[in-house]
């Protein structure tokens, strides 16, 4: 599934972002028309652009607009989109999901060998805030989540902040999950500046990956990082924000696993939430393959063994980008069906297994690279 | 505050070494020889690891390296063991670390035992109450001195308090309790404090007129109950009557009026019940009990005057062993069932808290915790205190009810007393690997070695306590099963 479109941009000068109508009767503010035929009286009613498969031949003068778009087929009713200069066509909420996120920077003080999204060293904090300010403003009041990721969240200083005030104002009912690694917090000022907003919808994701800052720091490659989050994650408790912790599951965190659990017990005891996740095979991950790679059946006893110690101390602890038949049964009640459905995917040989309604599957990319241990669960086995 | 990575390109895991030249810091921690293998480190806030004997010096002579030691390295940094800065950058962790701890400190004293009346219908022999069986008006505590002893609870600084009742027998006094309570609700809820009522009987004389009482002001019972009804009819004598069968009624219809997790339990072992573990433990749990605090007598007061009651530390202990044994036996089988000093101790030593149970704190429980008012008014640090007291001996009487909070609870008396109950300041405990899991008793020291201070290579408290939780720790390090189900009993799940 695709999140992107692009076409022939005109009257574009800075990034627009609307919501999604095929409707022409309709006239919505802030609505991008998206039509086979341009209606006649297009410079009469309020649609902000147009969005057609027509080629500029028939531009309407003065009217923002993109054209020659290939298709649609991706964008629903009410999904908001942002149309830049440069024609392209990027969707940023959809209404069909549970999995919708802002962006809100790909700047990142850290570099993850397995990051999913690499950070882009290039200032695109003002713009993105921009055009985040102009999308909280049209998401559905109903809206039940909505994650904040980066890139470093925090690296946008008060403008975070002010993200978050905005999200309060606009958005009261919807849960906020921020992905952040937490460093920032270690300046208290900071955690004092979060307390402020008052925000008990917030949750704060924050990846803590080894009990011993060396392992920690080189798998988040950042000097200091380790004492930094882990001083972060005081500074927030100090002020009753909400945290989950975050281990990502790969050769070089495994080792130190159970270890980290006791330590995140013992020091970190006011965390909400444990999530242990599987390593996803995109951004770095392939590149580091070599240091990264251990296949989850051969982890099973360390991460059970973590799961089982935190969640018998009574800490809410859940697995994701695991698949049900590589983990032991006594492991499936804490396995989430967590991966966004555009990246989800099943295998060939999960059509034929009793449990795929249960599974959580695998990320689209980790299609061709996953456990040697998948195996369809048959009635005969059951 | 913005940065990026000036340079993206991947390092090796040595890059990220903060070590200087080798060298490492020493953090405080204090070890001890757990048998002829193993020693125990315990760090400043009751973190520990258990290593090969020896590993102290070499870690000591910093003969521990990253690359010859890599995984004990990264256990003792990440455990606060060592550090590579003089001050260890996560320096404020660990000082929160100390104050949750510490927390029971920070509410100063909740629980407030009453004692409503020193009358008792029983006449047990190790009975460290004196028993008088009538007299109402000198042995009952006024209404006049219930007043003053509940504006003095409710001059504590703790948001919560406990009320509890106690005797002789308590209930011989129950319109004086009828009256104590309903006073102190009002007051409560006047000024806004949350209270806990608690009433300690031998419920022989428990019907559902009281019952009822109890649960329309949520009041809690706590029952006397030894073991199976040969040791417990032994223990505790009642003229023309089996203690055990009213207690064992009375648990049963309190239970029924009030709920079962209403009504508790306590055992006290004497020379008989030593011969009997299995006998007692199977008695707590036949009973529905969800577990059993095994508890040593008091080696003074009344008890102290018969040779019925006198055992050595050493006997206790091995009735411990033998009755912890049997409660483990009942986990293997998959019910949980558990023991209560076990439970105090292994939550200091497994998690990053401390209990509120106030004889094994340090700074002990005593004032900071738990105060007793005497039926006669007079103030005590505690209840063996006031048993002292019924010997003529008013070491740790503070004052009486007619004096002012701050003059009982700051005063001359808990000054001096002040000076010997922090262990971390004790000759002998200061240096103990388990003091962070041990706690203070100077009334104990007081009664047994004539020294508030008291002297540990000596002391039964000590005896008592370090080799209790020398063997849970070896239990659990040498039976992983051993260690799920003692983590089962501290989880707050
Ligand atoms: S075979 Fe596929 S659907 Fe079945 S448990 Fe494994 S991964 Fe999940
Ligand atoms: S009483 Fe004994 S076991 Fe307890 S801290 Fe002191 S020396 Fe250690």
């Amino acid at each position: 599934m695709n999140l992107k479109t692009k076409g022939v941009a005109k009257y574009i000068n800075e990034p627009l972002v609307g919501r999604i109508t095929r409707d022409v009767s309709s006239t919505g503010e802030n609505s991008f028309l998206i039509c086979e035929e341009i209606p006649a009286d297009i410079n009469t009613n309020s649609f902000e652009a147009i969005l057609t498969s027509k080629d500029t031949s028939h531009l309407v003068e003065n009217k923002p607009a993109v054209y020659a778009v290939p298709n649609f087929d991706h964008l629903s009713e009410g999904d908001i989109v942002a149309i830049n200069e440069d024609g392209n066509i990027n969707t940023l909420y959809r209404v069909n999901s549970f999995h919708n996120v802002l962006l809100a920077t790909e700047r990142c003080n850290s570099n993850c060998l397995m990051c999913s999204q690499p950070p882009k060293d290039r200032n695109d904090i003002p713009r993105l805030y921009s055009i985040n300010q102009k999308l909280i403003s049209l998401i559905p009041k109903d809206c039940i989540e909505l994650g904040i990721s980066g890139g470093e969240p925090t690296l946008m200083g008060e403008m975070f902040f002010q993200t978050l005030e905005n999200l309060k104002e606009q958005l009261p009912e919807t849960e906020i999950h921020v992905l952040t690694n937490g460093r920032s917090f270690a300046w208290q000022s900071m955690a004092e500046r979060l307390a402020k907003i008052d925000y008990r919808r917030l949750m704060l994701g924050v990846p803590v990956y080894s009990d011993y800052y060396q392992v920690h720091d080189y798998i988040v490659q950042a000097r200091d990082a380790f004492n930094q989050t882990i001083l972060g994650l005081h500074n927030l408790a100090r002020y009753n924000q909400r945290i989950e912790i975050r281990v990502v599951l790969h050769k070089q965190s495994i080792p130190r696993l159970t270890k980290l659990a006791k330590y995140i017990f013992k020091n970190l005891p006011f965390v909400e939430h444990v999530a242990f996740m599987g390593l996803e095979f995109i951004g770095y991950t392939p590149h580091n393959i070599e240091k990264l790679w251990i296949d989850p059946h051969d982890y099973i006893e360390e991460l059970g063994e973590a799961v089982e110690f935190l969640s018998g101390q009574g800490i809410h602890v859940s697995i994701y980008n695991s698949q049900l038949c590589v983990l032991p049964e006594n492991l499936w009640q804490y396995c989430r069906k967590s991966i966004s459905d555009w990246k989800n995917e099943y295998l060939p040989e999960c059509q034929n297994c009793l449990k795929l309604n249960d599974c959580g599957g695998l990320f689209r990319w980790n299609l061709n690279k996953h456990s040697d241990y998948i195996k369809p669960f048959t009635a005969i086995e059951m | 505050m913005i940065e990026s990575k000036a340079n993206r390109k991947f390092k090796e895991a040595a890059f990220y070494n903060s070590q200087n030249d080798g060298g490492y810091f020493l953090l405080p921690f204090k070890f001890h020889r757990l048998n002829g293998e193993k020693e125990i480190l315990v760090n400043e806030v009751g973190d520990y690891l258990i290593l090969p004997t020896g590993t102290t010096a070499t870690i000591v002579n910093r003969q521990i390296s990253k690359e010859n030691n890599s995984e004990l390295y990264g256990d003792l940094i990440a455990n606060f063991f060592i550090s590579e800065e003089a001050i260890h950058p996560l320096i404020d962790v660990l000082a929160t670390r100390y104050r949750t701890k510490k927390h029971f400190l920070n509410y100063f004293t909740g629980l407030h035992i009453f004692v409503i009346s020193l009358r008792c219908e029983h006449t047990c022999f190790y009975c460290q109450v004196s028993r008088v069986t009538e007299n109402r008006d000198q042995y009952d505590m006024s209404i006049q001195n219930i007043d003053r002893g509940i504006e003095i609870m409710f001059k504590s600084p703790n948001p919560h308090v406990t009320m509890e009742f106690q005797g002789g027998e308590a209930l011989l006094a129950f319109d004086n309790i009828k009256y104590a309570v309903e006073k102190s609700e009002k007051i409560a809820g006047e000024i806004g404090k949350q209270i806990t009522f608690v009433i300690c009987t031998n419920l022989a004389l428990v019907n559902e007129e009281i019952l009822y009482y109890c649960k329309e002001h949520k009041i809690l019972i706590s029952t006397s109950l030894d073991g199976p009804q040969s040791i417990h009819d032994s223990n505790r004598h009642k003229p023309h009557a089996s203690s055990y069968a009213l207690a064992i009624k009375g648990i049963k219809l309190s239970r029924e009026i009030l709920g079962e997790d209403q009504v508790s339990a306590l055992m006290t072992t004497t020379t008989l019940s030593l011969e009997h573990p299995i006998e007692i433990v199977d008695e707590y749990y036949n009973m529905g009990f969800p577990g059993i605090f095994l508890r040593n007598i008091s080696p003074y007061g009344f008890a102290l005057r018969t040779e019925k009651s006198k055992y050595s530390t050493d006997k206790f202990i091995e009735f411990y062993k033998k009755a912890l044994g049997r409660i483990l036996e009942y986990n293997f089988q998959g019910h949980y069932f558990t023991e209560d000093l076990a439970r105090i101790y292994l939550t200091k030593i497994l998690t990053p808290f401390n209990t509120g149970f106030v004889d094994m704190q340090s700074p002990a429980g005593l004032i900071n915790g738990v105060i007793v008012f005497n039926y006669d008014g007079g103030v005590y640090a505690t209840d063996e205190s006031r048993m002292l007291a019924e010997q003529k001996d008013f070491t740790f009487k503070l004052g009486t009810l007619n004096d002012e909070y701050k003059d009982l609870f700051f005063g001359a008396k808990a000054q001096e007393i002040a000076q010997v109950w922090s262990n971390e300041a004790l000759a002998g405990c200061s240096e103990c690997a388990f003091q962070a899991y041990c706690g203070a008793d100077p009334v104990h020291h007081h009664a047994t070695q004539g020294d508030m201070y008291g002297y540990r290579p000596t002391s039964a408290f000590c005896q008592k306590n370090m080799e209790i939780i020398r063997y849970l720790i070896e239990l659990m390090e040498s039976e992983p099963k051993i260690k799920k189900i003692f983590e089962s009993w501290i989880s707050k799940k």
